[in-house]
């Protein structure tokens, strides 16, 4: 589904990133780990089309999409949340998530101005869509016409993950999904992660470094370690790696948590 | 079943509260359309300029409030429109069913020209290109003399509504409520739609937006295009009001007025619009009207403060709610009519 | 005199009259310097100086050097009320509400003085000798000399001082990365107030050599908007593009008085501004600085 070949990325002399290969395959939950500094963000930069690596590619079913702007990606059905929520204040749970489905939409600014049938329609279908499939979906019901900002931060983070399924992406991109929550609400949000890809067969690639989340939902793991890749494999035998061990036990900050 | 469908109905605001809003907009419009038979001249003299106010304060509010790109040469596109109708008629005779779209397109053009190379660019750059805007239109106004006749300005016959002539307060009234009519309904659709929610991406989080597919330089060029669109009509339908134009009309102080009028309305709301550009269209009376009794009483002419006072109030007025209360007479509005619903709850 | 006299004659007495504007642009910079606000009321704090000149050595009969001295404390008096009751509430929103209250507390002066002096001209006592100054056969008029070498002895010494000084260090400190300013015991307060001085100081002095070179009026301000346009496309980074800046902007509107009616003078700077718009979007020295905004 998405194939990340061989990127290569510096800025300046600095390099982030060398000969990262992340292949995620339809319906599976792949997952890249790394201590902090592992150039995890710098990767969904390059993936989302913010940073242009120097060598590589990143292909979505097929196509090269390695120069298209972030835009043009997310019309080829790639999407994302981000690590600090980037929610749009001043609009309510189900604006933003309107937002979403952006790409599926056709309304210019006529049709819309004069509410004419293209835009009463597509506008109704996509309220239906929302309360039908993601609304239920996630448990957003009791909030969706809350100001967003008013939400708790691990409702929030849903919210964002409502808005990122709406265009009913090919790929889904998660930018540390269970940062800053606590027990109860990560052991939520890998739930929804979870029903997201049973109801939807929807490919997810996911950086995180929350080891017990990655290990229980992921088919697949990459391990960066310094920009590079060190392992890969399924959750068991990444744990198993003596490299792995290594990267997260010497020198790197960021214990395993699991 | 019918009763689970009930409650659902009442638990969604927007189904809840459509009949009594139908209601209110009925009772509103009967208001607004007997008024001329009712009020004096006078009244309907202000209500036809608070009207092509709140046109203009849309199209600034489109830009300012909704996608966060600031103009300060907001006068100067209304000045585009006004002066568009006055060429169009003195030289080509064209009627106003012609003239008016045409102002507004002529606006929208040149507003876009304008922001087109600093709309690539985020932030200032467009602040500055608008600032030249206003300053190089009001020049264009003033020493373009064989086509703008200079200070003088250009006279505009009435506008004729196929043989009916607006030329009195009462008759243009009726053409500008129902554009101002249009124009808040066709914001508000635009506000809510697509579109809209990418103006306010685009505000809020630029780089979140464009992970959503909204092509950033698109929408500001729309935005842009939309808000100097509304200007010139706006300009077009002063043009008609005042039945003549001139460079003076549309200085930086109208520049600042519109500023003020969006942001004492709160910005990114269609109600604050209208109720900003109510209260600054309202208050410069208020402000003549005090200082002519203040005067008499003292014996001493104030007329010749008024442009400067009003200067200083607008600039006390921006500056005031920016830091008290940013989301304008919107919001208060807002306090209030939560407050009083709880109140008879 | 030849046309190419000509034109060194008009860059010359141009780039002398740029002199005051590069002073105009050095307190415009010190302030975003270290604060990141962009003052749209750098005219009106000009303009309004002006007036306390006025007020004290005409009015008042106390002369021009007591009237300086006045005007001195009174910009700085005025300068501190609007950083302190305008500005610092507004650290920290978006640029655009603090470039519109700047711009609005340029509205509220301009208004002010308007009410107190009324919209008529006025002349100013003339502190500066009328006597044209001659660099060989090219005539430069008296007190745009005179202006050109007191802005230019100012901005030298403020350079320095800001340069040497342990308020400039600060300041640098400051605008590199205001979090570790913090950290090392800089009150970036304080360093925002006195930038706030510098421009007022700049702008008195301004104030009153241009009503001096021109007259005074409540519209003597808005030639800082020419300056502040350009000096914003010329990038903010560094004094020196800012100060060059000034120089372009009184070079370019002599040379346009030369081929073009003057009234288009009013005009050179904005003109100049989408020019470099649309050739060098990223500003007349390529700096990234102002895009980051």
């Amino acid at each position: 589904m998405l194939q990340v070949d061989d990127i290569q990325l510096a800025f300046g002399g600095v390099k982030a990133l060398t000969g990262v290969t992340v292949h995620a395959e339809k319906g599976r939950i792949t997952a890249v780990i790394g201590p902090n500094g592992a150039g995890k963000t710098s990767l969904f930069n390059v993936v989302s089309g913010f940073y242009r690596p120097q060598v590589g590619r990143v292909v979505l079913d097929g196509e090269d999409i390695s120069d298209l702007k972030p835009h043009a990606r997310a019309y080829r059905g790639m999407s994302r949340t981000f690590q600090n929520i980037a929610l749009f204040h001043g609009m309510t749970v189900l604006d933003n998530i309107k937002l979403g489905a952006h790409t599926n939409l056709k309304s210019g600014i006529l049709t819309a101005g004069l509410r004419l049938p293209l835009t009463r329609n597509e506008e109704s279908m996509l309220d239906r869509e929302i309360r039908r499939d993601i609304i239920g979906l996630l448990e957003l019901d009791h909030v969706q016409h809350h100001p967003v900002e008013d939400l708790p931060y691990g409702l929030q983070k849903r919210v964002e993950l409502a808005r990122a399924l709406v265009m009913k992406p090919k790929i889904l991109l998660l930018d540390e999904p269970v940062a800053g929550m606590n027990r109860e609400e990560k052991r939520e949000m890998s739930r929804f992660v979870l029903g997201v890809k049973k109801n939807w067969n929807t490919t997810v690639l996911l950086i995180e470094h929350d080891m017990s989340m990655v290990m229980g939902i992921s088919d697949h793991v990459v391990v960066l370690s310094f920009g590079k890749p060190i392992a890969s494999g399924t959750p068991d035998e990444v744990r198993a790696n003596p490299d792995v061990i290594k990267a997260y036990l010497g020198g790197a900050d960021e214990p395993a948590a699991a | 079943m019918a009763d689970t469908m009930e409650a659902e109905l009442l638990s969604d605001p927007r189904t809840r509260s459509s009949t009594g809003t139908m209601v209110r907009y009925g009772v509103l419009f009967a208001i607004l359309a007997v008024l001329p038979f009712v009020a004096p001249g006078y009244w309907i003299y202000f209500a036809g300029l608070l009207g092509i106010n709140i046109i203009a304060t849309h199209g600034l509010n489109i830009m300012m409030g909704f996608t966060g790109l600031l103009s300060l040469g907001h006068a100067a596109f209304v000045g585009v429109g006004a002066y568009t109708v006055a060429i169009l008629q003195t030289y080509f005779g064209l009627p106003f069913w012609l003239t008016i779209p045409a102002a507004g397109v002529s606006a929208a053009v040149i507003g876009v020209a304008f922001g087109l190379p600093s709309l690539r660019i985020r932030g200032l750059y467009l602040v500055i290109a608008t600032l030249a805007a206003q300053f190089i239109l009001h020049f264009v106004f003033v020493h373009w003399q064989s086509v703008t006749n200079g200070d003088v300005g250009l006279p505009v016959a009435p506008a004729n509504v196929f043989g009916f002539l607006l030329n009195n307060e009462t008759r243009i009234y009726y053409l500008i409520l129902a554009f101002v009519v249009a124009s808040t309904w066709f914001a508000r659709n635009v506000i809510k739609s697509r579109v809209g929610r990418a103006f306010i991406a685009i505000r809020e989080r630029d780089l979140t937006a464009q992970v959503l597919g909204v092509e950033i330089v698109r929408y500001k060029l729309l935005a842009f295009g939309l808000g100097s669109f509304y200007a010139g009509i706006a300009g077009a339908l002063l043009a008609y009001f005042n039945r003549f134009v001139n460079p003076e009309q549309f200085g930086l102080l109208l520049s600042v007025f519109f500023l003020s009028a969006v942001i004492v309305g709160g910005m990114g709301s269609i109600l604050g619009a209208i109720l900003g550009a109510a209260f600054m269209t309202l208050l410069p009376e208020i402000l003549r009207e005090l200082s002519l009794l203040i005067g008499s009483g003292l014996g001493i002419d104030l007329g010749t403060i008024l442009t400067p006072l009003r200067e200083t109030i607008f600039g006390l007025l921006m500056v005031g709610f920016l830091l008290l209360e940013p989301r304008g007479l919107a919001q208060l509005w807002k306090r209030a009519s939560q407050k009083s619903t709880r109140d008879s709850a | 005199m030849s046309p190419f006299q000509q034109f060194i004659e008009y860059s010359i007495v141009g780039i002398a009259a740029g002199g005051v504007y590069a002073l105009i642009a050095l307190g415009i910079v010190v302030i975003f310097k270290a604060s990141r606000t962009f003052n749209f009321a750098m005219g009106e704090m000009m303009m309004l100086s002006a007036y306390f000149f006025y007020a004290a050595s005409v009015t008042f009969a106390l002369g021009p050097v007591i009237g300086m001295i006045v005007a001195l404390i009174g910009s700085v008096a005025i300068a501190l009320l609007i950083e302190r009751v305008a500005i610092r509430p507004m650290l920290g929103r978006p640029f655009i509400a603090v470039v519109m209250v700047t711009f609005g507390i340029g509205s509220i002066i301009r208004g002010i003085v308007g009410m107190v002096w009324g919209p008529n001209e006025m002349q100013i006592p003339g502190i500066l000798s009328r006597t044209p100054i001659m660099l060989g056969d090219i005539f430069v008029p008296g007190k745009t000399a005179r202006a050109f070498a007191i802005a230019v002895v100012i901005v030298v010494v403020l350079i320095a001082y800001l340069r040497y000084s342990r308020a400039g260090v600060a300041l640098r400190a400051a605008a590199a990365d205001t979090i570790t300013a913090y950290s090392m015991g800089i009150d970036v307060r304080r360093i925002i107030a006195f930038t706030w001085i510098v421009a007022a100081v700049t702008g008195c002095i301004s104030g009153v050599l241009m009503a001096n070179v021109n007259t005074l009026t409540p519209h003597l301000g808005l030639v800082a908007l020419n300056v502040l346009a350009v000096v914003i496309l010329g990038g903010m980074a560094s004094i020196g593009g800012v100060l060059v800046a000034g120089f372009i902007i009184g070079w370019l509107e002599a040379i346009t008085g030369l081929f073009l009616p003057t009234e288009f003078r009013e005009i050179t700077p904005y003109v100049l501004a989408l020019v470099v718009l649309l050739v060098r979007p990223n500003g007349l020295f390529g700096s990234r600085e102002v895009e980051r905004i």
